[in-house]
């Protein structure tokens, strides 16, 4: 797994990478209780707007941490908003993107890098 | 601003005790919520009793510089002085009762809106306890000083705490402690003694719930929040959940809801103008309102149940059906009681019933929404008989 400065994780599986938020971000915003997602089928660019997230308090946005298209997104979310808190890592992605550049995982962090980055804030 | 410049409260290290994140509004660190979150922090207020801090506001007290004898005389001169900012009937306010009022300007737009109260004790007629926003206090308290003249004298009592007691298990809480805070019903207060030192319990609150609003001296205020945190009924609670319960409540925020655009006919706070004010034709804004009020009204404020998709937040446009703006929302979030976005926002006074269908449009999707009556949670007040 490998995560932003924005705080997103990406799991890459042969070239397609499910991706989500970190435990430290969903912790930050607090209760989710609804969370946009695209479509499948939807370019994206790494660093762009991905989806929203809403807590109580705020909307904020998710961003896309490779390029590439997405092929699926967590519909699961829709009813269960809270699983974003709850297994922020796991069960709580957001969607899977068919990277366009598998290179823009090199630019990402590994755990220990993330935890040092985190440790800065 | 940084972190250095914001001012504290007396219970600002009862909130980093209690692991609270702090974050800055109206010029304080205050706390936005606690280890718990907003959601659940707004849940417990709604079940059993949440404690706010909310010192960041400006309580006062006014006071008649030439008193009589004659209690009844001096609280008519302490009314003469502020009624003429404000939309209310202050001098008709029996002993130890409150009234939620509205501060206006010359056209009748509203410049803040703040409680006012008449003390219960015949010692204390010709001062008048007033509690008013932490965003316009300076304002605020600048134009009261100004019409006090040498009539009267403004006393800021921002350098206490108030602290916000809410929730059905409010009054039992408080009265282990405060066992004088029983005989308080909605909109009244007293000075009631804790180990020695005097504070302020009103009867009042910005949740809907049953509650009180406590000013204490800086001293004993950590050791009072205190007593009531060790009570298992008592959570305390952020600002953050403090505005979905408002909310809920269909309670206005000011500088959001309402600010110096909006006459309180408007605002439906038209409940807030004085009868015999409005008879004998001394109000600011007298002409606006009854021309308002005889049918010229463009605008009024309603609450939204959004049926379908993300919460619709401050800002967002109103359409009718068809699709035509409408309007704005001025406040708006998700409602932990309904699980269910709310609203509040402006519409003209034709789609303003409630069952009418608008929509709200969130970045860039139309999403259906209904006009409700509010509040969107009932309030739960314990009125007097």
């Amino acid at each position: 797994m490998r995560f932003s400065k924005d705080h997103e994780w990406v799991d890459l599986t042969g070239d397609t990478a499910a991706v989500g938020i970190t435990a430290y971000a969903a912790e930050q915003l607090g209760d989710v209780v609804f969370v946009e997602l695209p479509a499948a089928g939807k370019a994206v660019k790494a660093g762009e707007a991905l989806a929203v997230v809403e807590s109580v308090k705020a909307a904020s946005d998710v961003f896309a941490p490779v390029s590439g298209e997405v092929v699926e997104a967590n519909g699961a979310l829709t009813d269960n908003p809270e699983t974003v808190n709850d297994q922020p890592e796991a069960a709580g992605w957001f969607v899977k993107i068919k990277l366009a550049d598998p290179a823009e995982m090199d630019a990402l962090m590994d755990r220990g890098a993330y935890e040092a980055y985190l440790a800065t804030l | 601003m940084s972190d250095e410049d914001l001012k504290t409260t007396p219970l600002t290290a009862a909130h980093r005790t209690l692991g609270a994140r702090l974050v800055a509004f109206a010029g304080y660190a205050m706390p936005l919520q606690y280890p718990r979150g907003i959601l659940k922090e707004h849940l417990w207020t709604r079940e059993k009793a949440g404690l706010f801090d909310v010192s960041h506001m400006g309580p006062a007290f006014l006071n008649v510089i030439a008193r009589t004898g004659d209690g009844e005389a001096n609280h008519a001169a302490a009314a003469a002085v502020v009624e003429p900012l404000i939309c209310g009937d202050i001098r008709g306010l029996k002993p130890g009762q409150l009234r939620y009022t509205l501060l206006l300007n010359k056209e009748g737009g509203i410049l803040d809106d703040l409680v006012i109260g008449r003390p219960m004790s015949p010692a204390r007629q010709g001062m008048l306890y007033l509690v008013v926003n932490a965003g316009t206090k300076e304002t605020d308290f600048a134009a009261i000083v100004t019409a006090a003249g040498d009539r009267a004298r403004l006393t800021r009592a921002d350098d206490r705490a108030l602290m916000a007691l809410q929730g059905p298990a409010a009054g039992e809480v408080l009265a282990a402690i405060l066992p004088a805070s029983a005989d308080l019903t909605f909109m009244t207060f007293d000075r009631v003694d804790f180990e020695g030192h005097a504070l302020i319990v009103s009867r009042s609150g910005y949740t809907g719930e049953d509650g009180f609003e406590i000013l204490a001296p800086a001293m004993v205020a950590a050791r009072f929040w205190n007593r009531l945190i060790a009570d298992e009924r008592v959570a305390p609670i952020g600002l953050g959940a403090r505005d979905s319960l408002r909310l809920e409540a269909g309670l206005p925020l000011y500088g959001h809801d309402i600010d110096e655009t909006v006459s309180p006919v408007e605002a439906d706070l038209a409940f807030a103008l004085s009868r015999r004010r409005r008879k004998a034709g001394d109000l600011r804004g007298a002409a606006r309102f009854a021309d308002e009020l005889a049918g010229g009204l463009k605008r009024r404020r309603v609450g939204l149940s959004i049926l379908e998709g993300a919460p619709a937040r401050e800002g967002a446009e109103i359409t009718d059906a068809a699709g035509a703006v409408v309007g704005r929302v001025t406040s708006g979030g998700f409602s932990p009681t309904l699980e269910a976005p709310i609203a509040m926002g402006y519409v003209p006074p034709a789609l303003s019933e409630p069952g009418t269908a608008l929509k709200v449009v969130v970045r860039g999707k139309p999403q259906n929404a209904r006009v409700v009556a509010l509040p969107f949670v009932p309030h739960r007040y314990r009125r007097g008989a």
